[in-house]
């Protein structure tokens, strides 16, 4: 038996060799190309490796997150910004001898300073002996919750995802105070490329795309009926808002890049969406602000109810659908704002 | 030896860091050195997620017949870690659009000619 | 009867990897661009497809085969469809298909 034991951990191991190795290559391969989309698919590619890893390591919501928001959301933002702005990289900058001895000697001080780190995977390793028996041990009795990523993420440090969801929804600000349009026109001499799909009175090929249609009307509910079971079961398994909140997004950004800006404006437009980015936050510090008025500490969700683990359990029902809110609008917002750059 | 094969993780990790790093300082367009940042915070996370796995653990979610869980405070980490980074990463592409607009350009060096410019 | 449902999973696995394969090496080694398509086309319904079969097996009759049973669907019904949208941002964008023998 402890053979066969020994056996998978081999597998394991192979799996991760393998896997890095990949990771090595596409970023070699990132540093080679001077086509830009190519090096914004290769890195596309780098996060779903890195989801793939994550997952071999035993971080199933990590890897969920990474998914979704670095191989999906973050691929079509370069995507968008690179049909607003250039198409390949000049050829000069081929070697640079200073910035490889830079990289060489950073690099060496790192592989230094790992020398004196535990062996991967130690069971006694410092990092697992201090925070975190305590939180595996207590938190099924004390918040009751299967997901221990959830629990600490939202109840034992709900203060670091109060300021989580606050950057990104001054993210969301930032985007929208540089890409805004303004309503006077501004002269330019020359007007940057549109991205496809905004056509009114161009003819362009994805308003006469049939298949994409048909089979994107067919998904997107699907895909929002998934948004919401992550959003809801984050707290039995690997899921959670971020996840759920991006992948709400997905579902706009399909529609308006098959449809049409215009139809997907008319569906969420800018302006209320722009509500929901502020509603999401509210309803985060309003549960905190509720724990306040009933009696305990901000952000403490065990006087929300009569028995503590009910209490806990409504608070972080609460603070992840804040969450899954202001991350959703936010993308949905900035993605508009980068596809709505291009029109004259 | 067997320090190799326990540290050999943090080492790959490292030269994936140094990639992305070199992207950064190396080339002069401003999205690839966008794309060079991103794969930088990727190994990143990498490491911090080798560091919190247990051998034999498993994810940490609580299950029957389960001893052994991984160390769910890194995941949690690089959890808001990732939803930060595409958060900076799309305030910097909106800059690239903006500067593209204003300078007609995203190559750094041109860029500076036209700043120190006539 | 255990034996065989481990065996029909291994044999679907490995099938299932030998198709990946195929694709890759398709996706190489063919000469134009519509054509190198198919290859990822094998890769996504017969690859994708054996190999979630082969788990579906392993894991007997249980949610998780319900999920892996749903994914298969989607991935059946989707990754034509991001076929078709390939190809036609290619025809789009003037990319003609290679009809001749000669080398291109």
């Amino acid at each position: 038996m402890s053979d066969f034991i020994a056996d998978i951990a081999l597998q394991i191991n192979l799996v991760d060799i393998v896997l890095l190795a990949f990771l090595v290559v596409v970023a070699g391969a990132v540093i080679q190309v001077r086509d830009l989309f190519e090096a914004v698919v290769l890195l596309g590619i780098f996060s779903l490796l890195s989801a793939c890893i994550f997952t071999t390591l035993d971080a199933v919501d990590v890897a969920f997150t990474e998914a979704a928001v670095g191989a999906g959301i973050s691929t079509v933002l370069f995507l968008a910004t690179l049909t607003l702005t250039a198409r390949e990289e000049k050829a000069q900058y081929r070697h640079s001898w200073s910035g490889f001895i830079v990289c060489t000697l950073t690099g060496g001080a790192l592989i230094y300073g790992t020398l004196d780190m535990p062996h991967f995977g130690e069971l006694n390793a410092p990092i697992h002996r201090h925070v975190a028996p305590r939180y595996i041990v207590e938190s099924p009795e004390e918040i009751g919750v299967p997901n221990m990523v959830t629990s600490v993420l939202a109840s034992y440090r709900g203060y670091d995802t109060l300021g989580e969801t606050t950057v990104i929804f001054t993210a969301g600000l930032t985007v929208l105070l540089l890409l805004r349009r303004d309503r006077r026109s501004r002269d330019r001499s020359t007007s940057p490329p549109t991205i496809e799909t905004t056509d009114r009175r161009g003819s362009h090929t994805m308003r006469h795309a049939m298949v994409l249609r048909v089979m994107s009307k067919l998904f997107i509910p699907l895909i929002l009926l998934f948004a919401l079971y992550v959003q809801f079961h984050g707290d039995f398994g690997p899921g959670g808002g971020f996840q759920a909140g991006v992948i709400f997004a997905a579902a706009f950004v399909l529609y308006a890049l098959i449809h049409g800006i215009e139809a997907a404006q008319r569906v969420a437009p800018t302006a209320r969406v722009q509500v929901f980015v502020a509603l999401g936050l509210l309803l985060f510090i309003g549960t905190g602000l509720a724990s306040l008025f009933a009696g305990g500490n901000f952000l403490e969700y065990k006087v929300l109810a009569h028995q503590a683990s009910h209490g806990e359990h409504l608070g972080i029902l609460f603070i992840e659908l804040g969450v899954g809110i202001t991350v959703a609008a936010v993308i949905i917002n900035t993605f508009f704002f980068f596809a709505g750059r291009g029109r004259t | 030896m067997s320090q190799i094969l326990g540290l050999y993780n943090y080492w790959v990790v490292v030269l994936l860091m140094m990639a992305g790093f070199y992207n950064v300082i190396a080339r002069g367009n401003l999205i690839k050195k966008l794309i060079g940042l991103n794969i930088f915070q990727t190994s990143v996370f990498l490491l911090y997620i080798s560091m919190g796995k247990v051998e034999g653990g498993t994810a940490p979610i609580v299950a029957e017949g389960v001893a052994t869980y991984s160390n769910p405070l890194p995941h949690v980490l690089i959890l808001t870690a990732i939803v930060v980074g595409i958060a900076t990463t799309s305030v910097g592409l909106s800059l690239v659009i903006r500067i593209r607009e204003a300078y007609d350009t995203i190559e750094e060096d041109e860029i500076q000619q036209l700043d120190e410019g006539p | 009867m255990d034996t065989l449902i481990h065996l029909a999973s291994w044999l679907c696995l490995l099938l299932g990897c030998c198709f990946c394969l195929i694709g890759g090496v398709g996706l190489l080694r063919l000469p134009d661009f519509y054509s190198r398509i198919h290859g990822g086309g094998v890769t996504d319904t017969l690859g994708a497809g054996l190999v979630i079969s082969g788990l579906m097996l392993q894991g007997g009759l249980s949610l998780t085969t319900a999920k892996l049973a749903m994914i298969l669907l989607f991935l059946l019904l989707t990754s034509p469809v991001a076929t078709h949208a390939i190809a036609r941002a290619a025809q789009h964008s003037g990319l003609k298909p290679q009809v001749t023998d000669a080398a291109a």
